[in-house]
């Protein structure tokens, strides 16, 4: 029997909802400022080292001569292949901006446990929680990878993502915290919801680098043409090649996550519904991003597919989950609409 | 599927790896083939290799996402049958053409068959050989050692003083079977070989169940597939309704409704019974944002598991079944049974009991259809709603205000005439059709229609009879499930879930050491690594295997500084970048 909810401790945690949106809102604008001055930076420095010398000095800054990929000839790329820290200059506004993400992190942490603790079960049992829950794991996902990776030039990117999950969540699907109909109690919820918002929040990480991975790639090809360089912010990036590889990387766990999602959402189907598999209109699209994703991890395997098409792949998964979380949450019936809309 | 199907990018160095990057006879390797001259079998032989070329799976994986999709813009029959038929009528341009492309039956279609099953032919064709391969390559031993070791992706090597060696009777020999006893450990399978000449080498490689795991993924999704056609073919399933008080056998006759498996004969029904003694429902009555939400169904019922066997009390809630002679029972719906009493225009009882009545929102306000064909001299039919806790607004309109029964209310039109019963066709229970009857009163007629309270008893018009709403009841509505397929597909599926991990996160690796003796004394030892597919955990391996070595070899007061590190570290950077290379778009 579901136990009463705590509507005050619910209040609260939106209240935290509102000063998580609002610290990452500033944080995007720092992760933005970044990517200005850097570049603006990294452009006038560039001119001085011209001016001193005629060949391009910041070749050795970042990518490792030898590679294909990173042999941009005009414009020497400043990021790091690897993407680890150390080389480059130093950057305040990323500092700066890192550092608001874990604040509005820890923020919006508490905002989701607030919820949780205000409705006495996981705070995951709608479309306002899923959505919420799902951009903390975002932000939790994308600065974990930070301790290890330098990926702050996707920063602008998946903040941005995260800001535009809470305003949907507050705006598009309001839900005051309540107890949970009987067709989701079940401990399932807890398993199956909540990888599914973890590969989801992994898949958002990779579609931002999937984007970048398709403007850098334009832009490498434009500078082997000769021609010049007019995404210039996209120094701060690391080559086409290493943003597919670890995008790969995180796409193979998310993958797994979501083959669990889809087998736990099975079993709990046959609890629930008496069948494992019914092509309800939710299973029928967890099955095509499954299949999309499976096509993505085969792509990188098949000559002519690896590069841009295994990246527009993965563009079109996440596209597919976006399209199933919203469109088929609140337009197409079947037996998973109950997420409060 | 060939190697790198599942793992990631070929590898660069396809004269080390002999990586079969591409799977034999694929386009590539095959462009030299004239068409027109390959015969029959030639014909049959390349249709085979386009069938299992990984370009030709990907392209059909791609197709299965697409196929699958319009399942969820149209209506399905198998799930909503009645709203496909509505859907049809109600397009009647376009609905006979979608349902001649089978867009209402897309995953039972021909279309979506020949994809899935291309799909999987295409599968065990690579599955097939790569198994043999994997079988070959796990008998075998691991490859030869390459001559230049310092062409691989990740290697180094490290030098132990002349006297240090003396001292400790190291030989390159010695050395060779000592890395080969380390690396063993460390979980690889090794293998020394020139160990009597000068310069002996150890092979060693590591992480087979990379390759394993690839296949039992593969192997496990025919398998789901299978279980699936298992079910198919000797399950069945069915639906009743049952009414508080009322039971339910397990045998044909007791359904309201049966789909039966392909290969379905009615023995096989166990004739357990269920009764419904009772059904609790609670509605939120503390949160007014979500005030008369469900909050919990519960279903008493008592079990029998045959004729004549004890009685057992057990409970049915939603998203906990009852398992019960090989089924499993399932709560999916309930709601409100009026129980009216109809009486004929010569006063006989003409229908009595419970009437189910099908809700239409989250208030309960449900529809109803009460049919009398016993009645006479005319058969009786009435069409309504069933309104739990009735209000009327200020248009005269009634509604239902609360899921909970606080002021149920029958609100009804009645009809007399041919019934349509009489003549043997299958009639749907909730739905009247009133074409060839007559209207004895409605809603709009002018004294309004039929509006009944608990006890209370309308006198039709015209003598026609009576209609009396005597108390109410609550229904479940059950599915009954047997599949045996499902036990197979959640074994396969949980083996294909951890093959897929281990295809994803084992690096296969593969370790040489040579190990050989300078003029001047020193033992030279080298090594170097190389993965197959994609592992950014390489240099790490190989810097680990280097301090393995070192720890052995190197004596501390020696002086870490002969030690040299000169290739690892700035390979391992490197490393990444030689997967680069391979870059073909």
């Amino acid at each position: 029997m579901p136990q009463p909810v705590n509507a005050e401790l619910g209040q609260a945690s939106e209240l935290f909802m509102l000063l998580a949106s609002i610290a990452y809102v500033a944080a995007l604008i720092f992760f933005v400022l970044d990517l200005v001055r850097s570049s603006t930076t990294i452009g006038s420095l560039e001119t001085r080292l011209a001016q001193e010398k005629a060949t391009p000095a910041l070749a050795g800054v970042g990518a490792r001569g030898g590679s294909t990929s990173a042999a941009v000839p005009t414009g020497p790329a400043t990021a790091d292949d690897s993407m680890d820290y150390g080389s480059g200059p130093r950057r305040g506004a990323a500092r700066i901006a890192v550092a608001l993400t874990v604040l509005a992190a820890v923020i919006h942490g508490a905002a989701v446990v607030t919820r949780g603790i205000a409705a006495n079960r996981v705070p995951w049992g709608n479309m306002y929680e899923f959505c919420t829950t799902g951009a903390f794991l975002v932000s939790v996902i994308f600065l974990v990878t930070l301790t290890r990776k330098d990926l702050r030039f996707v920063g602008s990117f998946v903040v941005g993502l995260v800001v535009v999950m809470l305003c949907a969540a507050t705006v598009g699907f309001p839900t005051p915290v309540a107890r949970l109909i009987p067709a989701l109690q079940s401990y399932w919820l807890i398993v199956h919801v909540s990888i599914a918002v973890a590969s989801s929040a992994l898949f958002t990480i990779t579609f931002a680098m999937s984007v970048l991975q398709l403007l850098q790639s334009s832009r490498e090809t434009k500078l082997l043409a000769g021609k010049a360089d007019t995404a210039r912010f996209l120094r701060l990036v690391p080559s086409a090649l290493s943003l597919e590889n670890l995008s790969y990387r995180l796409n193979a766990i998310a993958f797994v996550g979501w083959t669990f999602t889809l087998m736990a959402g099975a079993i709990w189907a046959e609890q629930a519904w008496g069948r494992y598999w019914g092509w309800d209109t939710k299973e029928v699209w967890t099955f095509v991003i499954w299949t999309v994703y499976a096509g993505y991890l085969h792509a990188r395997a098949t000559r002519g597919w690896t590069g841009t098409r295994a990246a527009w792949l993965s563009i079109v998964g996440y596209l597919c989950i976006v399209f199933n979380f919203t469109i088929v949450n609140i337009y197409f019936s079947g037996l998973h609409s109950y997420s409060g809309v | 599927m060939e190697s790198n199907r599942l793992d990631g990018r070929p590898t660069v160095k396809q004269d080390v790896t002999q990586d079969t990057t591409e799977r034999p006879g694929t386009p590539e390797t095959q462009s030299d083939v004239v068409l027109p001259s390959l015969g029959f079998f030639g014909t049959l032989r390349w249709a085979w290799t386009q069938l299992t070329s990984m370009r030709t799976a990907l392209f059909l994986l791609l197709l299965l996402a697409v196929a699958a999709v319009p399942g969820s813009l149209f209506p399905q029959r198998p799930a909503n049958p009645a709203v496909v038929t509505q859907y049809i009528q109600d397009n009647p341009d376009t609905g006979p053409i979608l349902d001649w492309f089978q867009l209402f039956d897309v995953y039972s279609s021909v279309w979506f068959s020949a994809i899935y099953l291309l799909l999987f032919i295409s599968l065990i064709g690579c599955v097939i050989p790569r198994a043999i391969a994997h079988f070959r390559a796990v008998r075998s031993k691991p490859p030869r050692t390459p001559k230049r070791l310092s062409r691989l992706p990740v290697h180094g090597m490290l030098e132990v003083p002349a006297d240090q060696a003396r001292r400790t009777g190291l030989t390159p020999a010695t050395a060779a079977e000592q890395a080969a006893v380390m690396l063993r450990k460390r979980g690889y399978r090794v293998d020394v070989r020139d160990a009597s000449t000068d310069r002996p080498s150890v092979g060693a490689e590591r992480g087979l169940a990379k390759e394993l795991g690839n296949l039992v993924f593969h192997t496990s999704l025919i398998g789901v597939l299978v279980s699936v056609a298992v079910g198919g073919l000797f399950g069945y399933n069915g639906q009743k309704i049952v009414v508080e008080g009322d039971s339910f056998v397990n045998t044909l006759i007791g359904y309201d409704s049966f789909s039966p498996g392909s290969n379905f004969s009615d023995d096989r029904l166990e004739p357990y019974s269920l009764r419904l003694d009772s059904f609790d429902v609670r509605f939120d009555r503390e949160q007014e944002s979500h005030y008369g939400q469900p909050l919990d169904f519960t279903a008493n019922v008592t079990t029998q598991d045959g004729p004549g066997a004890p009685e057992e009390a057990q409970v049915l809630k939603v998203n906990a079944p009852i398992t019960i002679g090989g089924t499993n029972v399932y709560l999916v719906g309930n709601g409100y049974a009026p129980m009216v009493t109809v009486r004929d225009g010569e006063g006989n009882i003409a229908s009595e009991g419970p009437v189910v009545s099908v809700p239409s929102d989250g208030l309960y306000t449900s529809l109803i259809v009460i049919k009398a064909p016993d009645a006479k001299p005319d058969q009786l039919g009435f069409v309504g709603f069933f309104l739990p806790t009735a209000f009327v607004d200020e248009q005269g309109v009634s509604f239902s205000r609360d899921p909970d029964p606080f002021n149920p209310q029958l609100n009804l039109n009645s009809y007399y005439g041919d019934l349509g019963l009489d003549d043997g066709t299958p009639e749907n229970v909730y739905v009247l059709d009133t074409a060839d009857l007559t209207e004895l009163n409605s809603r709009t007629s002018d004294d309004g229609g039929i509006v009944l309270g608990v006890g209370q008893t309308f006198d039709l018009p015209e003598g026609k009879g009576s209609v009396t709403f005597d108390g109410l009841k609550r229904y479940v509505a059950l599915d009954i499930h047997h599949d045996p397929g499902e036990v197979g597909a959640l074994v396969f599926s949980t083996l294909a879930l951890l093959g897929l991990t281990a295809s994803l996160f084992i690096g296969r690796r593969r370790l040489w050491v040579r190990t050989g003796e300078h003029p001047d004394g020193r033992l030279v030892v080298e090594y170097g690594l190389l993965a197959r597919g994609e592992d950014h955990r390489l240099p790490a391996e190989g810097q680990a295997v280097e301090k393995l070595l070192a720890d052995r070899w190197l004596e501390p007061q020696g002086g870490a500084g002969e030690h040299k590190v000169p290739e690892a570290a700035s390979s391992a950077a490197g490393t990444g970048q030689s997967h680069h290379n391979a870059k073909d778009n």
